[in-house]
């Protein structure tokens, strides 16, 4: 363990990536006081939501109404997902202060998800970066599927990389490597991002890991050994896979920090509020908690 | 040291459950995903023996009392998946011999680190109870039949909290050096995290060689996987979990138990490490068996390939 970092910083994407990929809708006095508890429990990443489509994803429908109504803590940001430049411009009116892109590994992905290629989605991107960087806008890019496709299957490291370093190039200052489907165990993690760390240094990046096949931990540990200090997470392991029925989503934040708390490494996060911010999630979506944490502690 | 044939361990459970059945199977290539490349890292052991612990540490610990025939599928299915050793022995007593006229060919004994814990479970302490394995394990030997000895609380303790690795390497030692063939250090209530796993297991490995030594990790706080993966970086080759993530914590209401074996195999398939069990059939048996218990299986890999 010695060359793990002495602190890592959590980027929360419960309200976001979590919400989005729940059955229940919840609405926006729930979110705005989902954030303001995560904001207490000492995150200073909250993703707050994203400014799409209504048509295409309903759960964020209220995007602009949260971005405006959550309380903005000094020291804390609150990215939005901005899918397109007429996102963009909606997010910085309703007050965006940091916005995030969604870029992919896979071609078969970006054309199914976004309906155009890798190289089209870069031009898109390219707009919104240029129109941020004229706003005073920080950028956050993120890679889905770099350690696999549900439809291309296997994702060569090169390809990630390539992907990576031009978003990187584009002005995005970090850039999040995800495990979009779960599929990834340790030695993939170590190839992949020994590809990318040859090209966009390793403070600039983060891991997203989904917890699907249960990988999801084991994994950070082994993006942690190789020098990344930022990782991606859900309170309460909110939101599903879309790709696997019934099957889990994101790693929860609890069992996140209670591993980098034991390995003594600073997050600046009290678990205790994380704990109850979501207890509260969940009884507002009427679910169980998919943290193992929340499940020892609660004594139900 | 530790050249034990592969074999099911028998066991008298006091429903009298007993099967003469020595299982000696082929080795089955482990069915790796498709998703998978078969990338090694370095410094990882080839080969892991997972030890199933599912019908004795799974099933003693669900809520839920298992009809004996179905305990018998249960097991006989996990003997077809390539599980070289599949435990499922009760406490060794006293009583231990007519356990092993009935055929038993394998015996447990399990210590702890913890003077609290041991008086708790076991009503005696530590010292006391060292001398009791030591008769037993010394007659099983006498017989040929080999001991595993397990360390409870080796990372933590409900009562006592903190565990020393000190006291870990002097509890392993003894049953080390009594006649156990291997010593199964256990997470019993889920609490270490890689930091406390490695300095545990640095300290053991000053005393009791690599390839004596195995990792019962639990679940309960999510973190199984990354200790097991830490064990494996530090050489470790024996790896103890139960189907389907089978049994509870009797010390956290709730919460989850042992690692899912379905998971653990798969992060071994992805890490290119030999196991010789088919996930596929694991898998199988895991289905089998919370049907058969009326309950939702724990291994996300159960739960992202059948559909909900």
């Amino acid at each position: 363990m010695d060359t793990l970092p002495k602190q890592v910083k959590i980027v929360e994407v419960g309200p976001r990536d979590g919400l989005q990929n729940e059955k229940n809708i919840v609405s926006t006095p729930v979110k705005i006081k989902l954030i303001d508890m995560l904001s207490e429990a000492g995150l200073s990443v909250i993703e707050a939501t994203s400014f799409v489509s209504p048509k295409w994803v309903p759960q964020m429908a209220d995007h602009a109404e949260v971005l405006k109504g959550i309380q903005k803590f000094p020291g804390i940001t609150y990215p939005v997902l901005t899918p397109n430049l007429k996102g963009f411009e909606a997010a910085v009116a309703a007050g965006a202060k940091e916005v995030s892109i969604f870029g992919a590994a896979s071609e078969l992905f970006t054309k199914k998800n976004i309906n155009c290629s890798i190289e089209e989605s870069f031009q898109r991107f390219d707009a919104i970066l240029k129109a941020a960087q004229s706003a005073n806008i920080s950028v956050r890019g993120y890679v889905s599927c770099v350690l696999g496709c549900p439809y291309e299957g296997k994702i060569s490291p090169a390809k990630v990389a390539e992907v990576t370093k031009k978003l990187y190039s584009m002005g995005c200052y970090e850039i999040s490597l995800g495990d979009t489907i779960g599929v990834g165990t340790p030695g993939i993690m170590k190839d992949m991002l020994s590809a990318v760390m040859q090209e966009v240094p390793p403070a600039a990046l983060a891991v997203h890991c989904h917890d699907t096949y249960g990988q999801a931990l084991a994994n950070t540990l082994m993006a942690l050994q190789m020098g990344v200090s930022v990782v991606d997470s859900s309170v309460a392991g909110l939101g599903g896979c879309p790709y696997a029925q019934g099957a889990s989503g994101n790693l929860a934040t609890e069992d996140l920090v209670y591993m980098l708390e034991g390995l003594g490494i600073h997050t600046g996060v009290n678990l205790q509020k994380l704990l109850e911010a979501g207890n509260f999630i969940c009884q507002a979506l009427n679910r169980k908690t998919s943290s193992k944490v929340a499940q020892a502690t609660c004594k139900l | 040291m530790g050249n034990v044939p592969s074999a099911v361990k028998h066991c008298l459970s006091y429903q009298q459950l007993l099967r003469e059945h020595l299982w000696i199977g082929d080795s089955v290539a482990g069915a790796l995903d498709p998703a998978q490349e078969t990338s090694q890292l370095s410094g990882l052991p080839e080969f892991v023996k997972i030890v199933e612990v599912g019908p004795r540490d799974g099933l003693q610990n669900e809520k839920v009392i298992v009809p004996t025939d179905i305990k018998i599928e249960f097991i006989n299915q996990l003997s077809q998946t390539g599980l070289s050793v599949i435990e499922v022995t009760s406490f060794v007593s006293s009583r231990w011999v007519p356990q092993v006229a009935a055929g038993a060919t394998e015996i447990s004994v399990f210590g702890a680190a913890s003077e609290s814990f041991s008086k708790k479970n076991i009503n005696c302490s530590i010292e006391e109870s060292m001398g009791k394995f030591e008769e037993v394990v010394k007659s099983a030997r006498h017989m040929n039949i080999p001991a595993r000895g397990y360390v409870s609380c080796a990372l933590g303790c409900p009562y006592e909290g903190i565990i020393t690795p000190q006291k870990v390497t002097e509890v392993s030692k003894r049953l080390y050096s009594m006649g156990c063939y291997e010593i199964s250090l256990g997470d019993t209530i889920g609490v270490g995290t890689p930091g406390s796993m490695k300095r545990m297991l640095e300290s053991v490995m000053k005393e009791i060689p690599l390839g004596a030594l195995a990792v019962h990790c639990h679940d309960t706080y999510g973190q199984a996987l990354a200790n097991i993966l830490t064990a494996l970086q530090m050489g470790i080759n024996v790896v103890d979990s139960a189907v389907s993530g089978l049994g509870g914590c009797p010390y956290a209401k709730g919460a989850s138990g042992n690692v899912a074996t379905e998971d653990l195999i798969y992060m071994l398939n992805g890490l290119g490490l030999n196991t010789g069990v088919n996930l596929y059939k694991v898998m199988e048996a895991g289905d089998f068996i919370c049907k058969a218990v009326n309950k939702t299986t724990n291994s996300k890999v159960a739960q992202a390939s059948f559909n909900a």
